[in-house]
C-alpha cells in the first residue's frame, strides 16, 4: 500500500491488522485480559461523569456519590442548560468554528497549491515558516496579539468594545492564522503527490492558474480536505486559549472556554458540572461517530501537529 | 499517504518533479502571475501579521515595562524583566521544574504507554477496533474538559477515587488537585489519559506501514518477538518516532490548559505557560514580565521545532 501515493483516508483510517500479513493466528488471552483492564480504566472517568450527571444532587447528598439507588433523571441537564446558558456557548462555538475552518482550508489550499505545483524562489522558505508558526506555543504570541487587538480601533457598529477585544473576529483570525500553517503543510504534501501531467495538460489547453486550482487540484484533494475539515472542527471546538485571552464577556464565550465558568459558578454542585461536561462531549462524539475515519486519517496525516 | 506525510523524509521525494516544474513557469501569463501572487500573498500576510510580527513584538516587549493601559506608557526596561523573573519571581523555578517533570512523565510513561497500546492492538486480535475506540475517545476531548472530568474523579468527598479508597468524607480524604505535594502527579495522570491515545493512533499507522517481509525475515533468522520489535520494527519506524518525540516535547512545553482549569497554575501546579497568562490577564497586567517568560518559552521551543524542520525539509532546499 505504501507504493500507492494516492491512498485515501479510508485506507489510513483502519489501522487494523489484516490477515494478509501472514502472521499465525494465536490465542491472545493474556493480551485480552490486559486490554480489558486498561479499557475499563480508560472508560471509568467518562462513565463516572455520566453517572454523576444522571443523579439529582438531593439523591447523592442522601446516599453519597458512590452509591446505587434513588432517582435517576435528566434534571441536571436541563438545569445546566438553563442556568449556565450552555445554549449560548454552543451557538458561539458554531459562530467561531465554521468560519475558522472554512477560511483555514481556503487559504491553506491556495498556499499549498502555489508552493507545490509551481517552483519559485521562496516557496520552501515560506513553507518552513508556515510549518514553524504552527508549532509555536501560543503563549509566546499572547501579549502582542492582545495589545494589537486592544489598540486597533474598530467602528462601534462592528464591535461594541471599539476594538478587536471581546469580538468573535479576534478568535477567528488568530485561530485561522495558527491553523493555516499545519493545513498548508499537509495539503502541499498531498498535492505534490498528484501527477504533474494533470495540470500540465490543463496548461496546454489554456486553463489559467485559478482554473487548475479550482477544477483540477481541489477535487482531487477531497479526501485530504475531508480529513482536515473534520480534524479542524474538533481542534477549533476544543480550543481554549484564544477565547480565554480575547473574550471577556461571558455571553460570547464558546463552550470549551465557557465550561470553565460553569465550574466556577457551580463549584460545589458536581452533578451539574458533570451534566455540563457531558453536554460538551456530545458534539465531538457525534462528529467522531459519523466521521471517525476522516478524523483518524487527519491525525495521522498531520503527524506533524504539536 | 499516512507514512508519507508523517514522515519527515517524504517531501524530499517531491524534489525531482519540482525541478521539472520550473520549466513550465515561464509560460505563465501576467494574469496568472497575479492570481498566484494573491494566492500566496493573502495567507502569507495573515501569517506575517498574526504570527511573525507578534513574535518579534513579544521579544521587544520583554525589554519594556508596561501595564497595557496606553501605548505611550511603554518604557524601556533593559534586562530588568529577565533579572526579576530569574531572581525575584518565586513561581519561576518551580514552574521550570514542573515543565521538566511534565516532559519526563510524558516521555517515560505516557508516550511509551501509547506505543505499548499500539503494539498490543496491532496483533491479530478480536475486538481491536473497539479497544482502539475506547483508548482514542479522550483524544477528542479538550484539555479543559479532561481537567473537569478528572476533577469529578479526584474530588475529596464527591470523587470516585476517595470513595473507592474509603477516605471520602473523612479527615484522610486526599485532595488530589489541591494538595501541592501530589497535584502535579494527579494532573499528569489526567494528561496521560489523553496523550497515550494520541500516540497510539500515530504508532498504529506506523506499524501498519511496515513491510511484513521485514518481520518474516527476522522470524526466519530466529529472532524472538521482542527482538523483532526492538531491533527491526521500532527502528524502521524512525520517521514516526521523530514526529512522536517532537510532539511529546512540544506538548510538555505548551502544557497549560489542565492546570489553568484546576487552579490557574498555582499551588504546586506552576507551569511556564500558565505564568505567562497570569501576567497578561487580570488586574495587575505586567506585560514585560509575561513577555520575558514567553521569550524563554520560545527559546526552549525552538530546539524541537528546529530539529523537526531540519529533518523535514533537509533534502528539499
Amino acid at each position: 500500500m505504501s507504493s500507492n501515493t494516492l491512498v485515501t483516508p479510508d485506507h489510513i483510517a483502519n489501522p487494523i491488522p489484516v490477515e494478509t500479513r501472514g502472521r499465525v493466528k494465536k490465542r491472545h488471552t493474556g493480551t485480552h485480559l490486559l486490554l480489558i483492564a486498561l479499557a475499563v480504566m480508560w472508560l471509568i472517568p467518562l462513565l463516572w461523569t455520566l453517572y454523576t450527571a444522571l443523579r439529582p444532587k438531593a439523591e447523592t447528598d442522601k446516599y453519597g456519590y458512590f452509591s446505587v439507588g434513588g432517582v435517576y433523571n435528566f434534571d441536571n441537564f436541563s438545569n445546566a442548560w438553563a442556568q449556565a446558558g450552555l445554549g449560548t456557548y454552543f451557538v458561539n462555538s458554531v459562530i467561531i468554528t465554521v468560519p475558522t475552518v472554512l477560511l483555514t482550508l481556503l487559504f491553506a489550499s491556495m498556499m499549498a497549491f502555489a508552493v507545490s505545483r509551481f517552483s519559485w524562489r521562496f516557496n520552501i522558505t515560506l513553507l518552513i515558516m508556515f510549518t514553524a508558526g504552527n508549532l509555536l506555543p501560543p503563549q509566546v504570541l499572547a501579549a502582542p496579539l492582545f495589545s494589537m487587538f486592544k489598540f486597533i480601533p474598530l467602528p462601534l457598529s462592528i464591535s461594541d468594545s471599539g476594538n478587536f477585544l471581546n469580538t468573535y473576529y479576534s478568535v477567528i483570525m488568530v485561530n485561522t492564522a495558527f491553523q493555516i500553517g499545519f493545513c498548508t503543510f499537509v495539503l502541499s504534501n498531498y498535492m505534490k503527490a498528484l501527477p504533474q501531467e494533470l495540470t500540465e495538460a490543463a496548461l496546454v489547453d489554456g486553463a489559467g492558474v485559478w482554473k487548475q486550482y479550482y477544477t483540477i487540484v481541489m477535487p482531487l484533494c477531497r479526501p485530504a480536505l475531508a480529513a482536515l475539515a473534520t480534524l479542524e472542527v474538533i481542534f477549533i471546538y476544543n480550543e481554549f486559549f484564544w477565547p480565554l485571552l480575547f473574550i471577556q464577556s461571558g455571553s460570547r464565550l464558546p463552550i470549551t472556554t465557557g465550561i470553565k465558568n460553569l465550574q466556577g459558578q457551580f463549584f460545589s454542585d458536581y452533578n451539574l458540572i458533570a451534566a455540563g461536561a457531558t453536554f460538551t462531549i456530545i458534539p465531538t462524539l457525534i462528529i467522531y461517530l459519523l466521521l471517525q475515519r476522516h478524523f483518524v486519517a487527519g491525525l495521522t496525516l498531520g503527524a506533524s501537529k504539536g | 499517504m499516512s507514512t508519507q506525510v508523517a514522515s519527515p523524509a517524504a517531501p524530499a521525494s517531491a524534489k525531482q518533479p519540482a525541478r521539472r516544474r520550473g520549466g513550465g513557469s515561464h509560460k505563465l501569463s501576467k494574469g496568472d502571475k497575479g492570481v498566484l501572487a494573491v494566492m500566496v500573498g493573502i495567507p502569507t500576510l495573515i501569517q506575517l501579521v498574526l504570527v511573525w510580527i507578534p513574535l518579534v513584538l513579544s521579544i521587544a516587549l520583554s525589554f519594556t515595562r508596561w501595564n497595557a493601559l496606553a501605548l505611550s506608557d511603554i518604557k524601556s526596561a533593559g534586562l530588568s524583566n529577565y533579572d526579576f523573573v530569574l531572581n525575584n519571581y518565586p513561581p519561576f523555578w518551580p514552574a521550570v521544574e514542573h515543565n521538566i517533570l511534565w516532559l519526563l512523565f510524558l516521555a517515560v510513561v505516557a508516550t511509551p504507554l501509547g506505543l505499548f497500546l499500539a503494539v498490543l492492538l496491532d496483533q491479530n486480535i478480536r475486538g481491536s477496533r473497539i479497544y482502539q475506540s475506547v483508548f482514542f475517545t479522550p483524544v477528542m476531548l479538550s484539555l479543559p474538559l479532561v481537567a473537569i472530568i478528572w476533577q469529578l474523579m479526584y474530588a475529596r468527598n464527591e470523587g470516585l477515587i476517595n470513595n473507592v479508597l474509603g477516605t471520602a468524607n473523612g479527615p484522610n480524604a486526599i485532595d488530589w488537585f489541591g494538595d501541592s505535594s501530589i497535584n502535579l502527579w494527579a494532573a499528569l495522570i489526567a494528561a496521560t489519559w489523553r496523550h497515550a491515545g494520541y500516540i497510539m493512533v500515530l504508532y498504529l499507522a506506523g506499524l501498519k506501514g511496515i513491510d511484513p517481509s521485514l518481520r518474516e525475515a527476522a522470524a526466519i533468522d530466529g529472532a524472538s518477538s521482542s527482538q523483532t520489535f526492538f531491533r527491526v520494527v521500532f527502528p524502521s519506524m524512525r520517521p514516526i518516532n521523530i514526529v512522536v518525540i517532537v510532539i511529546t516535547i512540544i506538548e510538555a512545553l505548551r502544557a497549560f490548559d489542565i492546570v489553568y482549569v484546576i487552579n490557574r497554575g498555582t499551588n504546586g501546579l506552576e507551569l511556564i505557560g500558565a505564568l505567562v497568562v497570569q501576567n497578561l490577564v487580570g488586574e495587575g497586567q505586567v506585560i514585560g514580565v509575561g513577555s520575558a517568560l514567553a521569550v524563554m518559552l520560545l527559546v526552549v521551543s525552538l530546539v524541537p521545532i528546529t530539529f523537526y524542520l531540519a529533518r523535514t525539509f533537509r533534502r528539499e532546499d
